[in-house]
């Protein structure tokens, strides 16, 4: 029970390079209509067929939420990863069919605030370039700090400059440019919305930083997708299906459970929307947790897993699922 | 302390201080005392980021309870209308990391609230405090007039003079508790007045 993850059936109308590390895909529906609309940050779950076993990550829209004739996505090659990102970059091809969720948004804009404040680091970019192309049609306030390792990294720094010209602030690791957090945060005027989207220690970064500088916690947007981590293989017993599974290297929990005939719900399988939040009946091992959404009390007491994204190590795990 | 009763009734909490760079206080009369209560809790050096904007009342007590905290800008207005140019102005030059801090009367703290709101403010941003009197500012949903400072229900608008009902339904916009005629149907009839709002 995949809670609003409608599926749509679409096939690849291209794919584009865009760097060394970083590939396009755009999607069209198969029956030639148009795509359900959307709104900047939302994301969809593509789904990959990779001989035996389906994949299911999520991936922000990056196009502009006011044309729904394609949705685009970027994807990261990870080498090592789990394989999704390769398969994308190795696999997909224009004319492919694949099928995508409908899309959802976790990290929408607050329409309320008076100005935008955009924080990207690396391919954290793409929910901004939706949602840029939203506000920009609209006459919004907003401006953009994107920091890219190098400048050849720094996937559509080049076409976000030409579109937003001086809303636009570049910094490149290798050239040591660093945001002057503080001096930022402390300089936006009141009414002011946080968005911060990139690598987990950025985000929690950005996100301590206006906290201790007064930004009130309902001022500030993060989105992180946690993609599910390799690891020791471990066997879980679900009682409720009256199942014992075993989760492979390479697989996460959810998607062991799922093979295995049970249909949890999700949203986001990326550790943050809560929907696949699991209750633990007993264990003996340790829990490690990768999710966004439990709280630390959560992850140590041990009664509570999100099976997208966190695994397990130890002699037994039962799950109420 | 007002009692939850529909959704949009107005519910208050307890004033802590929160983490930022500039605090702005905005109280009337008893809401002192909870700036007061505040205080004991804060920080040592709370205060010197702190801006107190205080109307004391026809008692005229507490300033010196507020002056005592040492706050780096302190001002006492006669009534909240000739204060409100002076927090306009201080909300329009300021930054994110400001905190805001209400407390006092359900009148002081709607119409501090309503002007916090139109300088981009979120409601669920803003600390509150309810301290002293429980009377309330009606608007007549029949002519729009805003009465102050009404206590007993139902009660009469001071702009057209119809008998209104007033209800826990509050506008945050208009900064006020809704009143609705009471004997549309027979003007003639008068329910009994009793002062619930004091």
């Amino acid at each position: 029970m995949s809670t609003g993850t409608t599926k749509l059936d679409v096939i690849v109308s291209d794919v584009v390079p865009v760097n060394e590390l970083v590939t396009r895909f755009h999607f069209r529906r198969r029956d030639g209509e148009l795509l359900p609309t959307f709104s900047g940050g939302a994301h969809v779950v593509v789904e990959m067929r990779d001989g035996e076993r389906t994949r299911l990550n999520p991936y922000s829209l990056m196009g502009s939420p006011l044309d729904t004739r394609e949705y685009t996505i970027s994807v990261r090659r990870d080498d090592a990863g789990r394989g999704g990102s390769l398969f994308m970059h190795r696999q997909v091809r224009p004319g492919t069919e694949m099928v995508v969720s409908y899309p959802v948004n976790l990290f929408s804009l607050d329409l309320r605030a008076r100005k935008h404040l955009m924080l990207a680091g690396g391919i954290g970019i793409t929910p901004f370039m939706a949602q840029t192309a939203q506000l920009a049609a609209e006459g919004g306030n907003f401006e953009l700090h994107y920091t890219c390792r190098t400048a050849s990294l720094g996937t559509y720094a080049d076409l976000l400059k030409e579109r937003y010209d001086r809303r636009v602030r570049l910094y490149h690791d290798d050239r040591d440019e660093r945001v002057d957090l503080d001096r930022l945060l402390s300089s936006q005027p009141l009414g002011t919305h946080l968005y911060v989207c990139g690598p987990s220690g950025m985000i929690g970064w950005v996100r301590e930083r206006a906290a201790a500088l007064g930004w009130p916690p309902e001022t500030v947007h993060f989105e992180h997708f946690a993609a599910p981590q390799p690891g020791a293989p471990f066997d879980v017993t679900l009682a409720l299906s009256d199942k014992t599974i075993s989760v492979d290297e390479q697989q996460s929990l959810l998607e062991a459970i799922e093979a295995a005939g049970v249909d949890p719900p999700y949203l986001c399988r990326g550790g943050v929307c809560g929907q696949c939040e699991t209750n633990v009946i007993s264990h003996d091992g340790k829990f490690i947790h990768n999710d966004h959404w439990l709280s630390e009390e959560d992850h140590r007491s041990g009664c509570k897993i999100m099976p997208c994204v966190s695994r397990f190590e130890g002699r037994s795990l039962v799950l109420e699922r | 302390m007002a009692a939850k009763s529909i959704i949009s009734r107005p519910v208050y909490g307890t004033l802590s201080p929160q983490p930022g760079k500039h605090h702005l206080f905005i109280a009337d009369a008893e809401g002192a005392l909870a700036i007061a209560d505040l205080a004991a809790k804060a920080p040592a050096d709370f205060f010197g980021g702190a801006h107190i904007i205080f109307i004391p009342g026809r008692d005229s007590k507490y300033a010196d309870v507020l002056e005592a905290l040492k706050p780096a800008q302190f001002y006492l207005g006669h009534s909240f209308a000739s204060a409100l140019p002076r927090l306009k102005q201080t909300l329009a030059n300021a930054h994110m990391g400001l905190r805001l801090y209400l407390a006092g009367t359900e009148g002081l703290i709607g119409q501090a609230m309503q002007a916090a709101l139109e300088a981009g403010i979120d409601h669920t941003s803003i600390q509150t405090e309810h301290r002293g009197s429980l009377a309330r500012r009606m608007q007549c949903v029949h002519c729009k007039g805003i009465t102050e400072n009404v206590t007993t229900q139902p009660a009469t608008c001071s702009h057209c003079g119809l008998l209104l009902l007033v209800r826990d339904h509050y506008s945050r916009r208009l900064a006020a508790f809704q009143g609705v005629c009471i004997n549309a149907e027979d003007r003639s009839e008068i329910p009994p007045t009793e002062e619930v709002f004091r």
